[in-house]
């Protein structure tokens, strides 16, 4: 309990490189998903076996969601999106291991995600209007919005990633808290619903991303309105 | 020794928690009534709805989510604490 959520402590340096717990976790998971990845795209045939066809589903309820949420056709955006829902989700289950802690209870992962989306918003913006028509936005609906614009697109970002730190640390706090009170057990109740809040977290985290970036390509959304394939 | 800001830190961070929760219980059993009233009204739509009341329920949790996180600001990073 005397143990800070917001600090994390360096389990041993690299030359001038702390490397944390959360870092390792991190790579951990990214190592496992790449390995997924490559294992399960490797034998792609067009009489799918039972492992691709539990891919394709998955993938297809992605670009659904894309679709349902932006508005846009999904290809540009389904590796970015799809991979943010997956990192997260995995991330946020990690914790049920004993012994390893979910990198996202800890504010720098999240914060590495929001700088992402961030990236993200900006650069899909420019591609898609163009430089000049994307800083018109901010002069949307009219130019006495643009302090407050320039400020929402920092303040949302910052609200994204303390929503996602807050939900996985406080379910990683209150876990901490019931297992000093009651050990045999009792947090099991407190875990099970950290799996559904990691989850439904996951989920608002990848749909928020989504909102942020289709409104900072909407200008295509307008436009592919008309074409049937969109709805 | 002078404990003040310490004291004050912790009945700041309990304030917050406490004040905090009002706002966002209130507004979630309104959610889950609306969404017991709807679900009754048409049962059909039970999954869209339940669905739909989660991923509400989480974002309207999240404030309350904020003021813990201000809580333990206070308790573990105050910065006016040595």
């Amino acid at each position: 309990m005397n143990h800070s959520p917001l600090q994390t402590t360096a389990l041993f340096h690299i030359g001038p490189v702390a490397i944390t717990e959360p870092v390792i976790v991190t790579w951990v998971i990214m190592a496992f998903l790449v390995l997924v990845s490559i294992a399960v795209t490797r034998h792609l045939s067009l009489l799918p076996s039972k492992g691709q066809t539990v891919l394709e589903a998955f993938v297809g309820v992605i670009d659904d969601q894309i679709r349902a949420t932006m508005q846009v056709e999904p290809g540009p955006y389904r590796a970015l999106i799809g991979t943010i829902f997956i990192f997260i989700l995995v991330a946020n289950w990690s914790s049920i291991l004993p012994g390893v802690e979910a990198p996202t209870a800890h504010l720098e992962t999240d914060a590495a995600f929001g700088v992402i989306v961030f990236c993200a918003t900006i650069y899909y913006g420019i591609q898609t209007r163009g430089l000049s028509g994307y800083l018109a936005t901010f002069a949307e609906p009219s130019w006495v919005m643009i302090p407050l614009n320039v400020v929402e697109q920092f303040t949302r970002i910052f609200s994204l990633i303390v929503r996602l730190f807050g939900n996985v640390m406080s379910g990683v706090f209150i876990a901490a808290i019931v297992l000093s009170l009651a050990g045999l057990f009792v947090p099991i109740p407190f875990m099970a619903l950290d799996l559904l809040t990691g989850a439904i977290q996951a989920y608002i985290f990848t749909v928020l991303a989504m909102v942020f970036v289709g409104t900072a390509v909407g200008e295509g959304r307008q436009e592919s309105s008309n074409n049937p394939h969109s709805n | 020794m002078d404990h003040t800001i310490q004291m004050v830190s912790i009945f700041a961070a309990a304030m917050a928690v406490s004040f905090g929760a009002i706002a966002p219980a209130l507004g979630e059993g309104r959610a889950v009534a609306s969404a017991m009233d709807a679900i009754a009204r048409q049962p059909d739509s039970a999954g869209t709805v339940s669905r739909t009341l989660f991923v509400g329920l989480a974002m309207i949790e999240t404030m309350a989510i904020y003021a813990l996180v201000i809580a333990l600001l206070l308790l573990f990073a105050n910065p006016f604490v040595k």
